[in-house]
């Protein structure tokens, strides 16, 4: 057999039949599934008589809509304010009792953001595919694994036939070599990545991310990433499987034990793309050239180092081009030529699909420790991706640091990455975000969103500004 | 499903870059556990100039009268005429239901973000690919002329505008569901021998990867 990329591997392990005109039938080993893009998927289950084709691959929690203070937590969904928001959830519940359908309710221990809590209970797994119906599900490929976002039509597929029909994507190689320069994190990388290739250049790929800054990478930035992948235009994104990967999956609770263990991990080891494999398009970036991000449009791809001025319209030449930083100006009230550095935050928000790890949390608390959140900043507030990622930073006392700082300390979910429950900005306010975009009204209608790695958006909090993390 | 074959309809522009599904339907709609009701806040945040929230009677907002869909000579519109990227960002099937009950049949534009697409074809809309330079003769006819129509012929692969014919491209598949209104579940559940025999072989080959969901 030719020489075959790591996404070859995993399209040609899952394909149940190739048609005539190219699609194929690719069945799918986990399906996740949340509150928001399922209800009309199970109620077309419903209307059309059809029953879940194999119930015990799919996880379910609810994470979009929950409230993240504890008040409103405590008495679970009944507890929930926004009554819209309440029967979201509930009908989430509803369903996966009907249906046999294993959920982390609310209240949960493991209950959290979809894709925090595909990885860390080990449901997701290297060599698998995976789907939701979201699209940050791109996140799981950093465990080697083929895993992409559907809409909601195709969750009612996947429940009803464990297939999906899909037409291969082309191949592409983002490779980032070097060392990444203290204080730089995967955020800034993947936002780097994101400033160069724009957000469409990676419409119709699958994007592996190789190379040396890669390989050096923990799980957690790998999964970061990956995150993002989507944000570059591309539905899937991965890392192939090493050493750092195993012992990621080691001993999670969904994750093979004993002797299947050794098999899986025999098996995992060849999820490579092969020394000769051809990609379509091939990226290539210096690593330590690499300098903390901040975004400053609404556009992901409108991003900048930290030492950055913001662009001038009138010295683009594309004129779609020009009046979309015109626009993105206008609405995050920013002037050409401003410095990132002179940009006030009025909320800082730590957490999302992004940034909620424990890593995440651990590199924001490092920053804060010790130190008071600017009286200009009238929020800043952590949420942990899990309950699991919670109960960890709190056995390391890190929901201290942040309380003793002034920064809010909250319970697991999307938050403030969307804005679906309380958690929102006001008009016109500019938020140091650790979440994935910065589109017009995502974080609140009117907010402005600055896409940052968790210890910019922590430094922030305490200058009240954006500063250089790399001098703080 | 409902089917698409031919159709010729009022065009209206959505003239920008980079239109994402946020912008399309913005997430307070979301909450929504129907398929239907997202219409009147199709690009809620561009068409009126207060916030939408659900459950609001829209018809008593302040509309913006510099939004083009809400330009009297775009009144009825059902073709979209998009620039390139057009659906990034979140995997909402929402958007394009939106889209649907606003009465868009078919968008026009240089390209589109992937899951966007994928998600309109589930919906009877038709995400129609043209060359840049096309896009940008169609938006400026429209401009020019007030009523402004194109038509589609999907069994042909072409827009039919300005006495002129242009081909696009479509997946067979695609196009075979779209024609006949197929819904993709049944066609699929057609081939259930082979998913089965596939997951019977998968289950011995590779049984970590069934590793079952417990509570
Ligand atoms: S954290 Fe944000 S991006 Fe991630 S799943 Fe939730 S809403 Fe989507």
């Amino acid at each position: 057999m030719s020489a075959r990329t790591l996404y070859d591997k995993l399209w040609d392990d899952h394909v149940v039949a190739q048609r005539d005109d190219g699609s194929s039938l690719l069945y799918i080993d986990r399906h996740i599934v949340h509150e928001v893009t399922s209800p009309q998927a199970f109620e077309g289950l419903r209307l059309a008589g059809r029953k879940p084709w194999r119930a015990d691959s799919v996880i379910a929690t609810p994470d979009h809509n929950v409230p993240t203070t504890a008040k409103e937590r405590a008495s679970g969904v009944e507890g929930i304010e926004d009554p819209i928001s309440k029967i979201q959830v509930k009908t989430l519940d509803d369903n996966c009792d009907e249906l046999g359908i294993v959920e982390f309710k609310i209240n949960d221990p493991r209950q959290g953001i979809v894709h925090v809590v595909g990885p860390e209970t080990g449901g997701c797994l290297p060599g698998m595919t995976i789907v939701c119906g979201d699209s940050h599900t791109s996140t799981n490929g950093a465990l080697g694994a083929l895993s992409f976002g559907i809409g909601t039509s195709e969750v009612e597929h996947v429940l009803a036939t464990q297939c999906i029909i899909a037409k291969k994507m082309k191949n592409m190689l983002v490779k980032v070599d070097g060392t990444l320069g203290e204080g730089v994190t995967a955020k800034d990388v993947v936002l780097a990545i994101i400033g160069e290739i724009g957000t469409a250049g990676g419409t119709g790929y699958a994007i592996e991310f190789g190379g040396e800054v890669f390989r050096a990478m923990s799980m957690e930035g790998r999964l970061t990433v990956c995150n993002m992948a989507i944000e570059a235009g591309a539905r899937a994104g991965m890392v192939a499987v090493d050493d750092i990967t195993i012992e990621y999956v080691n001993g999670r609770s969904f994750a093979p034990k004993g002797e299947q263990w050794h098999k899986a991990v025999d098996n995992w080891r060849k999820l490579q793309s092969d020394a000769d494999a051809v990609f379509d398009r091939i990226v290539e970036i210096d690593g330590s050239s690499i300098k903390p991000q901040v975004s400053w449009g609404t556009s992901p791809e409108m991003v900048l180092p930290i030492d950055g001025f913001v662009p001038d319209p009138n010295t683009e030449k594309d004129q779609v081009k020009a009046g979309g930083i015109r626009r993105a100006l206008d609405y995050m009230g920013l002037a050409a030529g401003q410095a990132i550095t002179d940009i006030k935050v009025d909320r800082v928000f730590i957490g999302s699909c992004t940034n909620s790890r424990i890593e995440d949390i651990r590199a924001a608390a490092q920053i804060v420790k010790g130190r008071k959140k600017a009286a200009n900043v009238k929020e800043a507030i952590v949420v942990p991706g899990s309950g699991a990622v919670k109960k960890q930073a709190e056995e390391e006392g890190l929901h201290k640091i942040f309380i003793a700082a002034d920064l809010e300390w909250r319970e697991p979910g999307c938050s403030m990455c969307l804005a679906m429950n309380a958690d929102k900005l006001g008009d016109g306010e500019h938020c140091a975000s650790t979440s994935n975009r910065n589109f017009e009204g995502r974080q609140g209608y009117g907010g402005r969103t600055h896409l940052v790695s968790p210890a910019m958006a922590a430094a922030a909090a305490i200058a009240g500004h954006f500063v250089d993390v790399r001098e703080f | 499903m409902k089917s698409f074959t031919e159709h010729t309809g009022v065009v209206a522009p959505m003239d920008r870059a980079n239109v994402d599904t946020d912008l399309i339907i913005p997430k307070q709609f979301l909450k929504s556990i129907k398929r239907t009701g997202f219409g009147p806040n199709l690009f809620d945040e561009l068409r009126y100039l207060d916030k939408g929230e659900p459950g609001r009677d829209n018809s008593t907002r302040p509309i913006n009268p510099e939004f083009p869909l809400n330009f009297a000579r775009y009144k009825g519109a059902s073709i979209l005429l998009a620039r390139e990227n057009f659906g990034c960002g979140s995997s909402r099937e929402h958007a394009p239901w939106a889209l649907e009950e606003f009465g868009i049949r078919a968008v026009i534009a240089p390209s589109y973000a992937d899951i966007f697409y994928n998600n309109c074809f589930k919906n009877g809309l038709l995400p129609i690919v043209l060359d840049e330079k096309i896009v940008s003769s169609l938006f400026k006819s429209m401009y020019d002329q007030v009523g402004y129509k194109i038509t589609i012929d999907l069994q042909q692969q072409s827009v039919i505008a300005n006495g002129e014919k242009f081909a696009f491209e479509i997946d067979e598949f695609r196009k075979h569901c779209l024609l006949n209104g197929f819904d993709d579940i049944s066609l699929t559940l057609q081939e259930a021998e082979k998913i089965k025999i596939y997951e019977q072989q998968r289950r011995t080959e590779k049984p970590w990867l069934f590793g079952a969901v417990k509570a």
